[in-house]
C-alpha cells in the first residue's frame, strides 16, 4: 500500500474514532471498546475496500456490510458520515430518542445500513443470504460481515458458517474482530472459542490472520480474499479493544461504557493530537 | 363425505403456481422439504431451492438476505422450529427490518399426531402474532391455503403463514374462491352465538351450527384466515347482533385468534367469550383424529360453548 494512502487511511480511521467518543459520550452510553477496535478496518471497507453510493445508498449493485457485532454502531455510523451518508453533526444524536442513529443500527432508520443487527450471531446468516442472492441474480458485488470474537460463540455462527462454504459463496468476507474481550472477561475465561482459525478452517474458509490495526496487512488480506475463489474468507483480525484511547485500550470496562466528561475530554484532546500528527506528515 | 387434503398441500400447490409466473420466488426449507411439501417446488425448480439444513436459525437469516437481493422467499419448516426456534430470528432479521419474507410453517397444533408434544405447536400464532408487522394466516383448507400463498407473495412485507399436516375436509372451491387480505366471512347466518373458528376448527364450527339449529339455537359461523391483521369490524357486528361469542382454534386457548378477539371487544364492545382450543397444556402421542377429540377440539365441544353461552346471556 503506498504511503499516500496508507495516511489517508490512518487519518480517516481516527475521524472515526473521534465519532465513536462523541457519539457514546453524548448518548451516555453504548459500546465504545469494540468500535475503536474495529475502526481501522471500517475505514479500510469504506474509504478504500467497497463500492457504495452514497446518494443512493440502496444502490443495487453496491458491496453490503453487515455489522454482525451490532453494538460497535458508533464505528459504522463514523463511517457512513464520513462517506456522506448522512451529516457529521448527528453524530451526537446517538441513541437519542428523535435520532436516526439507533445504539444497534436499523436499516430502515439509517441511510446506508444494509441490514438491522444487534442480535448477536445473526448478522452473518443475512450477509450468507445476500451472497447467495448476488450468486443467484448473477451480480458481482461483494458482502462483507464484522463479527465480534465472543460473538462466535453463538451456535448460529457456525451453521451460517457451515452453509457459506456448502454453497461456495466466494463473494462473502467475515472479519472477526478478535480483541479478545467479551462483557464477562476474557474469551478464555468465559467460553473459548479458540483456534478460530482451525474452526474455520474446518469449516470449510479460507482463512487470513493480521494484525487488524496494520493497513499494509489489512490491504493484503482483501486483496487475498479477492482473489480466492470457490469459498468464503474469513479474516481473523488480532485488534485490541479500546484502540487509540490509552486508558480504554485492553481495559473490559469500556465495553458497554460511555466516557464522562473529562475522560471525553482526555480521549479527544488525544485522538486530536495525533490527528494533527498525521496531518503534519 | 367433502374430498379431505391437508392445508400444507394448498401451500405446495400455490407454491407452484408462483414457481411457474414468478422468477422472483425463492424457497427454503430445514430438511424437512418431503414433509412441509416445498419438495414439490424442489422438484420442479431446483435452482430456486435451497437446503439450509437442520438450522433453522440461519435459514430465517438466509431467506431475510435473499429478500434483500430483491427476491419473494418462502422459508419452510414445521411450525415448532420455525416459530418456536427461531422466534428471535424472525423478530430481529425479519419483524424488525419488515423483509419481505413469508415464513410458511408446516405441522402446526395437535393435529401433528403420532410424534407428540416436542412437535405440537399450539403457540405458534401467539408468538407471531406480538411481532410489529406481521401478518398472520391460519387457513381452513387446502383452498384457502392455496390462496393465501399466492395473496402473500403479491403483499410485500413479513407474513407468517400456518398449515396443518392432517388431511382436512375441502370447505371452499377452487373456482369460487377468493382469498381477502385482512378479512374474514361469514359461512353461515346466524344470530344467537357466533362462531368465531379459524384453521380445521372451521369445519367444526361448521358441523356444530347445523347440530345447534336442532336446538333451535342459530348460529353464525364466521371463517378468520387472517389473526393479524384481525378483521375487527366482522367481529364487533357478531357481538352486537349475537351477543355472545365461541372462538375456536387448534391453539393454545391463550394469545391467539381467542386472544385477539377477547382484545378487540374488551374496549371495541365489550362481551362474553368462549375460547375453545388447546387449554394450556401440552399435547402427547396419539392418531390426529383423536388427540383433536381428547384435548376439546371439534364440534361437541364448540356446540357445549355455544349452549352455554346462549343460556348465560340469557340469565
Amino acid at each position: 500500500m503506498d504511503d499516500k494512502l496508507k495516511l489517508e487511511l490512518q487519518k480517516y480511521a481516527l475521524k472515526i474514532r473521534m465519532a465513536v467518543i462523541e457519539g457514546t459520550y453524548n448518548a451516555k452510553s453504548g459500546h465504545p471498546g469494540g468500535s475503536l477496535s474495529i475502526a481501522d478496518i471500517m475505514a479500510y471497507l469504506y474509504a478504500h475496500e467497497m463500492h457504495v453510493n452514497p446518494q443512493d445508498p440502496n444502490w443495487e449493485d453496491r458491496d453490503r456490510l453487515v455489522l454482525s457485532k451490532g453494538h460497535t454502531a458508533p464505528a459504522l455510523y463514523g463511517a457512513l458520515a464520513l462517506q456522506g451518508f448522512f451529516p457529521l453533526e448527528e453524530i451526537p444524536t446517538l441513541r437519542k430518542p428523535n435520532s436516526r442513529l439507533q445504539g444497534h443500527p436499523s436499516m430502515r432508520m439509517t441511510p446506508g445500513v444494509d441490514m438491522s443487527t444487534g442480535s448477536l450471531g445473526q448478522g452473518i446468516s443475512s450477509a450468507v443470504g445476500m451472497a447467495l442472492g448476488a450468486k443467484l441474480k448473477d451480480k458481482d458485488y461483494r458482502v462483507y460481515t464484522i463479527l465480534g470474537d465472543g460473538e462466535i460463540e453463538e451456535g448460529e455462527v457456525w451453521e451460517a458458517a457451515m452453509f457459506a462454504s456448502a454453497k461456495h459463496l466466494d463473494n462473502l468476507v467475515a472479519i472477526v474482530d478478535n480483541n479478545n474481550l467479551q462483557i464477562d472477561g476474557t474469551l478464555e475465561e468465559v467460553n473459548s472459542p479458540y483456534p478460530i482459525d482451525e474452526k474455520f478452517a474446518a469449516f470449510g474458509w479460507y482463512v487470513i490472520k493480521i494484525n487488524g490495526h496494520n493497513f499494509d496487512q489489512i490491504d493484503r488480506a482483501f486483496d487475498e480474499a479477492r482473489r480466492c475463489k470457490g469459498k468464503p474468507t474469513v479474516i481473523i483480525a488480532k485488534t485490541v479493544k479500546g484502540k487509540g484511547v490509552s486508558y480504554m485500550e485492553y481495559a473490559v470496562e469500556w465495553h458497554g461504557k460511555a466516557p464522562k466528561e473529562e475522560e471525553y475530554l482526555e480521549a479527544m484532546s488525544e485522538l486530536r493530537e495525533e490527528l494533527a500528527e498525521l496531518d503534519s506528515e | 363425505m367433502a374430498t379431505e387434503k391437508a392445508t400444507r398441500m394448498g401451500y405446495a400447490e400455490g407454491l407452484l403456481v408462483l414457481g411457474e409466473k414468478n422468477d422472483n420466488v425463492v424457497v427454503l426449507d430445514a430438511d424437512l422439504a418431503g414433509a412441509t411439501y416445498t419438495g414439490k417446488f424442489k422438484a420442479k425448480f431446483p435452482e430456486r431451492f435451497f437446503d439450509c439444513g437442520i438450522a433453522e436459525q440461519n435459514m430465517i437469516g438466509i431467506a431475510a438476505g435473499l429478500s434483500l437481493s430483491g427476491f419473494t422467499v418462502f422459508a419452510s419448516s414445521f411450525a415448532m422450529f420455525a416459530a418456536g426456534r427461531a422466534f428471535e430470528q424472525i423478530r430481529n432479521s425479519i419483524g424488525y427490518p419488515h423483509l419481505n419474507v413469508k415464513i410458511a410453517a408446516t405441522h402446526a397444533g395437535i393435529s401433528v399426531g403420532e410424534d407428540g408434544a416436542s412437535h405440537q405447536c399450539n403457540e405458534d400464532i401467539a408468538l407471531m402474532r406480538t411481532i410489529p408487522g406481521m401478518t398472520v394466516i391460519n387457513p381452513a383448507d387446502a383452498v384457502e391455503a392455496r390462496a393465501a400463498v399466492l395473496a402473500a407473495a403479491d403483499y410485500d412485507g413479513p407474513v407468517y403463514l400456518r398449515f396443518g399436516r392432517l388431511a382436512v375436509p375441502q370447505i371452499f372451491s377452487k373456482s369460487t374462491y377468493k382469498f381477502q387480505w385482512g378479512k374474514g366471512s361469514v359461512l353461515t347466518e346466524g344470530s344467537d352465538v357466533a362462531i368465531v373458528a379459524t384453521g380445521l376448527m372451521v369445519n367444526e364450527a361448521l358441523i356444530a351450527a347445523e347440530e345447534l339449529k336442532n336446538d333451535g339455537i342459530s348460529a353464525r359461523v364466521i371463517n378468520i384466515p387472517t389473526i393479524k391483521p384481525l378483521d375487527e369490524d366482522i367481529i364487533v357486528d357478531a357481538a352486537k347482533d349475537c351477543g355472545c361469542i365461541v372462538t375456536a382454534e387448534e391453539h393454545n386457548i391463550i394469545g391467539g385468534l381467542g386472544g385477539a378477539v377477547c382484545e378487540t371487544l374488551s374496549t371495541k364492545y365489550p362481551t362474553p367469550v368462549y375460547r375453545i382450543g388447546v387449554e394450556d397444556v401440552f399435547g402427547r402421542s396419539g392418531p390426529a383424529k383423536d388427540l383433536l377429540h381428547i384435548y376439546g377440539l371439534d364440534a361437541a365441544h364448540i356446540i357445549s360453548a355455544a349452549k352455554t353461552a346462549v343460556s348465560k346471556k340469557e340469565s
